[in-house]
């Protein structure tokens, strides 16, 4: 059973729902603060759950009108400040280290003509009941798993290590799939402010898929910072790569860095599939 | 038998040289006991509380080489108090005093005192091997000493070990006229080295067959030692990160082409994972490889390498690899008879990145494996009676499920079907570690098949007594015994104490054994030393006999109680 999370959107056009008084009862209801484990990550620290939470239903309505209002947000804004709430709130559902994108989806309602973000019930229910355990056992179960404590401390120490030395440029890269799309999306979830230009960015990054020509233009743009760029002029093949978990990924939105242990390596390159974006078949 | 004059008799013991056929030997008769004790040149003793050093001497006054274990095995994971015992100065001062020519010492959970290490140095003059597994109690200044002091050193193996780092010079404590090594082993320990005083020791080390570097070698380090010492077999990686278009990284490559005899690899502690590709020119010969302390090498550049490395015996790796990855273990390393995967994060959940599909493409495409230890997510039962068809040969097969009670997810039964195949179908199995969810049954299992069973480690496991008495009573070669978190009591533990005679050790910690149980099994069998260790002191002001006894770890011994106990120790 799926259960998606609802925000209602700040900004103009389509279908979103009421003015703020509404809105700020709706975070309230719909707060839903995920500690992770560890405690690092995303941004949750370990609070506390509160179990109505995911009982909601909430649906991220992602308006792909041209009619749209973009205008900025004054960051100073009551209800900006608590879209930062949710931000992290989504950032710590989406914890990029955590569960695979699979259990987070777009989803097109053509009736609508929305595209909407959806988190399976079941992950976030895991997510909480694998934490409770851990935290359990780690405050009552000496020496298990039984491994030799001079082996854990060399690991936290390389981990330590690794860490810290990323830590400064780390992004927070969130796998985006869409039914029906033939490769996932990555974004970067620190480079947008609201909730409005995430949607944004999600419209034009699956546009392609659903309305056609216009597309190309949109993943265009967001290759702008990949070396990859002048590749796409005018082709209507894109490069993809496979990653760790078996799904397809665009080339290009994980940042080029040389020290990432990540995905995009020297090497990588050349097992990279490429996809046609015309019939959305695959060549390898 | 009295027909050859002893000297032929001693020449012929000469050609025996395991432990256990030696042991055999000198019961015979008196006259082959003489013969054997007299030419016994290495001796092993697995608990260093069950005989006293004069003893030793007195026996074997040809001793040569000498092992010796102290703590038990759940001393590793905290079970056990650091000052609980097994200290070896008191056996480093015995030998100094006697006779003995000492060449040779090798300890594992022992602790080994900056002064034992002195003293060690300065009283054997043909000292040559030194041994330390997972050993606490020193400092780098022991280890200068030993540098400085062992004019003959050939083996300086340091595996694991809690070492006190003073980021001394020990390294240069080896003096100039040292150009005997062997072996040297120092990945663990955490501070600088002075490199320069490497290098120029292993220049003058011709017969380096073996060199483990700990983190703090560079690799333009690395370059300049392995072009010193192309004849390595043995080789232990420090720090593998570095630019792969620098010049270093080229003179890399070809001082690596050069060490044409490596078959062992290990290391990796900080790797960059795009520069394996150096590796790749010595990965064909290899027979061990160890990468148990990488977790930054994962995903397709681990797989790449192991692609390479044919040859494969024995492997070590962290659960990152993933299913996928032992996929391509089970296609490449068809040798295989040693497998360990550890988890590369002991508290993740639901991220452990191996399940039973892994085990179960190596066990099919493995055919030699004999020797297993796997860190998983979860089990299935269908899955450990696949790996039993496909596997006859183990000897030790231990299974560490992360969540301690976790069933079979897919059938959601006990994993009891799955590991009474294992026992059933491996007649030769020695050692066995459970985890899981598990019911009395599995110990049936065991308690029918598994014969040649000498070790068995149970935790979280069993629902009555009557799972410790099947194996007490049917595993008839058992020697060690460890249990935690099972519902076993005085019932169990009493049946049968003469077993414990046969046995080297029992552990029991979390069980229902009661402080009256303890007294009575301690009462019944002088023979054993019966020690209740009680941290929270709960044993001094009651000592009610009803009371559980929290952890208890029973021994023979020729020697009576230990003299050496804390006081939170009480031998009963």
């Amino acid at each position: 059973m799926e259960v998606g999370l609802k925000m209602t959107m700040k900004g103009g056009g389509g279908d979103h729902v009421g003015g703020c008084d509404k809105e700020k009862m709706g975070f309230e209801e719909t707060e839903l603060r995920l500690g992770l484990p560890g405690g690092g990550g995303g941004g949750g620290d370990g609070e506390v759950v509160r179990k109505r939470g995911f009982s909601e239903t909430v649906d991220l309505k992602l308006n792909l009108s041209s009619k749209q209002d973009t205008s900025g947000i004054d960051p100073n804004d009551e209800k900006v400040k608590g879209l930062h709430q949710e931000k992290n709130l989504l950032l710590s559902a989406i914890d990029p280290a955590k569960p695979p994108a699979k259990h987070i989806m777009l989803e097109i309602d053509e009736s609508n003509n929305e595209v909407v973000l959806v988190v399976k019930k079941e992950t976030l229910h895991n997510i909480l009941i694998q934490e409770k355990y851990l935290n359990d056992y780690r405050a009552q179960v000496v020496g298990w798993p039984p491994v030799r404590s001079f082996r854990k401390n060399m690991l936290a120490t390389t981990t330590q290590k690794s860490s810290s030395e990323e830590s400064g440029e780390k992004a927070a890269l969130v796998k985006v799939s869409m039914d029906g799309a033939p490769y996932l999306r990555k974004v970067d979830l620190r480079m947008y402010t609201s909730y409005h230009q995430l949607s944004d960015a999600l419209a034009k990054m699956f546009s392609s898929f659903t309305i056609g020509n216009c597309g190309s233009q949109g993943i265009k743009d967001f290759m702008n910072e990949s070396k990859l760029m002048d590749l796409l002029n005018g082709s209507d093949y894109v490069p993809t790569y496979e990653d760790k978990d078996g799904d397809w990924m665009l080339v290009g939105d994980v940042p080029w860095d040389t020290k990432s242990c990540g995905e995009m390596q020297e090497e990588k390159l050349k097992e990279v599939g490429v996809v046609n974006r015309a019939t959305c078949s695959f060549d390898l | 038998m009295n027909y050859f004059p002893d000297e032929v008799l001693e020449h012929v013991f000469d050609f025996i040289t395991s432990h256990k056929d030696r042991n055999s030997v000198s019961l015979v008769c008196k006259s082959w006991y003489k013969i054997e004790r007299y030419s016994r040149q290495r001796v092993f003793i697995g608990n260093c509380y069950s005989i006293s050093p004069e003893r030793l001497i007195a026996r074997f006054p040809g001793l040569k080489s000498l092992t010796l274990k102290g703590k038990p095995h759940f001393a590793d994971f905290n079970l056990v108090p650091h000052d609980w015992g097994g200290f070896v100065y008191p056996w480093i001062k015995a030998l100094a005093k006697s006779r003995i020519g000492l060449e040779e010492l090798r300890l594992k959970r022992m602790v080994v005192s900056d002064e034992s290490l002195e003293l060690l140095s300065k009283s054997f003059v043909n000292f040559k091997s030194l041994v330390l597994v997972s050993c606490e109690g020193f400092t780098t200044d022991g280890l200068a000493a030993i540098a400085a002091n062992c004019r003959f050193l050939r083996e300086l193996d340091l595996q694991e070990n809690e070492v006190d780092d003073h980021r001394g010079h020990w390294l240069s404590c080896f003096p100039e006229s040292c150009t005997s090594l062997i072996s040297l082993n120092f990945a663990c320990l955490r501070g600088e080295v002075n490199l320069g005083a490497l290098e120029r020791l292993v220049s003058r080390s011709p017969n380096l067959k073996s060199l483990r570097l700990n983190r703090a070698v560079p690799l333009d380090t690395l370059q300049k030692l392995l072009m010193r010492a192309p004849q390595l077999v043995d080789l232990g990686i420090g720090s593998y990160v570095h630019d792969p278009f620098s010049e270093v990284y080229n003179k890399l490559k070809i001082a690596i082409q050069r060490c044409k005899s490596i078959r062992s690899l290990s290391g990796f502690l900080e790797v960059a994972p795009h520069c394996m590709s150096a590796i790749y020119p010595i990965c064909g010969n290899l027979t061990f490889l160890n990468l148990s302390y990488a977790p930054g090498l994962h995903g397709n550049k681990l797989m790449k390498l192991i692609q390479h490395c044919r040859k494969l015996q024995r492997l070590w790796i962290l659960d990152c690899i993933g299913d996928k990855g032992l996929g391509v273990v089970a296609l490449t390393c068809k040798e295989l008879q040693e497998l360990r995967v550890f988890p590369s994060d002991p508290f993740g959940a639901g991220n452990a990145a191996v399940t039973e599909e892994g085990l179960v493409l190596v066990s099919a495409g493995c055919p030699k494996l004999n020797s297993l230890l796997y860190f998983c997510q979860q089990m299935t039962n269908a899955a450990l009676i696949t790996v039993a068809k496909n596997c006859p040969n183990f000897i030790r097969f231990r299974l560490c499920i992360l969540d301690p009670i976790k069933p079979d997810p897919v059938t959601n039964q006990p994993l009891d079907e799955g590991f009474g195949a294992i026992v059933q179908s491996c007649k030769g199995l020695k050692r066995l570690s459970l985890s899981g969810l598990l019911t009395d049954q599995v110990f049936l299992y065991i308690g029918m098949y598994a014969e040649q069973l000498e070790m068995l480690s149970i935790a979280f496991a069993a629902d009555s007594d009557k799972g410790m008495l099947y194996v007490l009573n049917g595993c008839k070669k058992l020697r060690k015994l460890e249990i935690r978190d099972c519902p076993f009591g005085d019932a169990a533990l009493l049946e049968d104490v003469g077993k414990y005679e046969t046995m080297r050790s029992l552990w029991m910690s979390s069980c229902e054994v009661t402080l009256g149980g303890c007294k009575s099994v301690a009462e019944k069998m002088p023979s054993l030393n019966v020690e209740i260790i009680d941290e929270c002191e709960q044993m001094e002001f009651n000592l009610d006999d009803k009371q559980k006894v929290d952890k208890m770890y029973l021994y023979r011994t020729l020697v009576g109680h230990r003299k050496d106990a804390p006081e939170y120790v009480s031998i009963l």
